[in-house]
């Protein structure tokens, strides 16, 4: 804590993330610790600069939250928008900012991050473990709401041009969805290719830092612009199975949410270009 | 009930003897190491487990129980003499087992069987394959050791054979790796990483033998009791300072200035965690553990 005490202060966590965090419904022991790790004072300082990105930076608009569950297990499940994944961040800033009651979406991390000094401790303590099926039943059999992106690296890796496009997804999230009997609520999520338009990724560079790659932005520099952001949940999908089921049965669940989610992204471009007129923040 | 503890003079083993004695069962002990106070009603057996004379033990005593507590966890100590405790003596307690009728067999292992890495699974099952000895050469003997003694399922199926996988324990005896780890005043944590430590009060650890040997359960079991905290956490709540060290620097002060003598592998315990879901033990017992982490601490910090 040494460290997040120099870097924002004792005294920078604003009142309305401490309130947040304070009303999460987490298994906080007496420690400020949860079962996962999870540590509220992390949580206080991680939302308080997420919180800045979120309202300040990005101006975040977030739609229909009243479809996250408040309780119980549940798995986001939406599109990778841009090359550092500021859109998880988003997402997670969403469930806590939007939603009464507050609560944490908890990602899974690439596997290199957790080798990486500071990164690993930062990730475990507010929650965002690293990705394995057995950490996701996990959480989802403890009722936690996860957060999955099924593009993988594949959809950080997408190229400005290719911004608004879907990769292929992954189908081991629906597995997981049918064993653990979780709803999946869909999201699209608007923007984040034009924040941090990659035009090309290093394999090279990656390996470097033990990454898959690294992506290069239009203007060199890895940090995201200033750019008005969107994320558009759907109505929570439920499908019947056992998680057993042959792959072309599993691929078909599949691709019903891909769908969901691309006319989320749809919906979400065309409302951003102006075409349609809805509401403010919900 | 008449039961034989392999290694009773270990300070954890002790306690199960204790607890054994206080409830009526008769204790029998087998170490060539000694028990000075040893309470009244308790027999030892200097011998060592490996040798013919403590067959002769199992020959005369016909216990209905053993349970098998005589493994080498030192991680200093030459590894072919751990080889040869760890896994000859487990080898020779079931043999010794089948073949003067005893009825059920406890094998107590450590958690440390699953290994700390950083593409794990925070919640070990009981049906995880150990990966503890590949960056950690020096705990192979421990994982072999538990596998032998697993294979007693299938290989003497009279046996109601137990693997009991427990956490670190914590407790005013001051024995074991977490409690030897926070001794200084100061302990040295990886720069950057500040892993989740599951413990349980060493009260605890023994009930949960006791418990597991009269409730006479087969199979393995993750054992441990309340829920992981941060390496940091348990430091400032034992009254240390900790002193974060650069993962290079770390390794090459292992043994020296106050950083702790531990083979290189070990330095991944102290980066990742190493976390075990304990549900099918709890729920086939019915344990529960009375020493929550505050009050386990507390018990630690109190008589240092």
């Amino acid at each position: 804590m040494s460290l997040a005490s120099a870097l924002f202060g004792s005294h920078s966590v604003s009142r309305e993330v401490r309130d947040r965090v304070d009303r999460l419904e987490l298994p906080f022991s007496r420690f400020g610790v949860d079962n996962y790790g999870i540590s509220k004072k992390h949580l206080a300082y991680w939302f308080t600069l997420l919180g800045v990105m979120y309202k300040e930076y990005f101006r975040v608009k977030a739609y229909g939250t009243e479809h996250i569950p408040k309780r119980g297990r549940g798995m986001l499940i939406g599109n990778h928008s841009g090359g550092i994944a500021i859109d998880g961040a988003m997402v997670i800033a969403s469930c806590l900012f939007e939603m009464e009651p507050p609560r944490l979406a908890q990602g899974m991390v690439e596997k290199f991050l957790n080798k990486v000094p500071m990164a690993s401790l930062w990730f475990n303590r507010v929650g965002q473990l690293t990705g394995l099926p057995e950490n996701a039943t996990h959480l989802l059999e403890d009722d936690r709401l996860l957060m999955v992106f099924p593009e993988g690296a594949r959809g950080t890796a997408k190229l400005y041009w290719e911004r608004t496009s879907l990769v292929h997804f992954g189908s081991g999230f629906m597995r997981l969805a049918l064993q653990t009997k979780t709803p999946i609520i869909p999201f699209g999520f608007i923007g984040g290719g034009d924040a941090f338009p990659t035009v090309a990724n290093s394999v090279r560079a990656g390996r470097a830092v033990g990454a898959p790659y690294v992506p290069i932005s239009a203007y060199l520099l890895p940090v995201p612009l200033p750019v008005q952001l969107a994320v558009h949940y759907g109505e929570p999908m439920v499908f019947e199975g056992t998680g057993n089921e042959d792959d072309a049965t599993i691929e078909h669940k599949v691709n019903e949410v891909k769908a969901r989610i691309a006319d989320l992204i749809e919906h979400g471009e065309r409302q951003r270009a102006g075409f349609l007129t809805l509401p403010g923040r919900s | 009930m008449k039961v034989l503890l392999p290694g009773i003079s270990g300070l954890l083993a002790r306690i199960v003897a204790r607890k054994l004695a206080q409830r009526g069962h008769e204790v029998i002990g087998i170490d060539s190491r000694p028990w000075p106070d040893i309470p009244q009603g308790i027999t030892l057996h200097a011998v060592d487990i490996r040798k013919r004379a403590a067959e002769d033990v199992f020959r005369t005593a016909r216990p209905d129980a053993v349970i098998h507590m005589a493994t080498v966890t030192h991680l200093l100590q030459k590894s072919e003499d751990r080889y040869r405790i760890n896994l000859g003596g487990t080898r020779a307690v079931w043999d010794h087992c089948h073949a003067y009728g005893v009825k059920h067999a406890i094998f107590v292992g450590r958690h440390t069987y699953y290994g700390a890495a950083a593409d794990a699974p925070l919640y070990h099952t009981e049906e995880e394959p150990p990966s503890g000895a590949t960056q950690f050469p020096e705990l192979s003997d421990l994982v072999a050791a538990d596998l032998y003694a697993g294979s007693a399922l299938w290989r003497y199926p009279e046996i109601a054979t137990a693997v009991l996988r427990i956490c670190y324990t914590l407790g005013p005896s001051h024995h074991g790796t977490l409690a030897t780890f926070l001794k200084p005043r100061r302990i040295p944590l990886v720069m950057g990483f500040d892993p989740l430590f599951q413990f349980m009060h060493e009260d605890d650890a023994a009930e949960g033998i006791v418990v597991a040997l009269e409730k006479r359960v087969r199979g393995v079991f993750n054992v441990s009791g309340p829920p992981p905290l941060p390496l940091s956490v348990i430091a400032h709540a034992a009254g240390k300072r900790t002193l974060p060290v650069p993962e290079g620097l770390f390794r090459a002060l292992l043994g020296r200035f106050g950083v702790p003598h531990l083979p290189q592998g070990a330095v991944e315990h102290i980066k990742f965690p190493i976390v075990i879901d304990s549900m099918r033990f709890k729920k086939t017992i019915g344990f529960r553990y009375t020493h929550d982490a505050e009050a386990t601490i507390e018990s630690f910090r109190a008589t240092s």
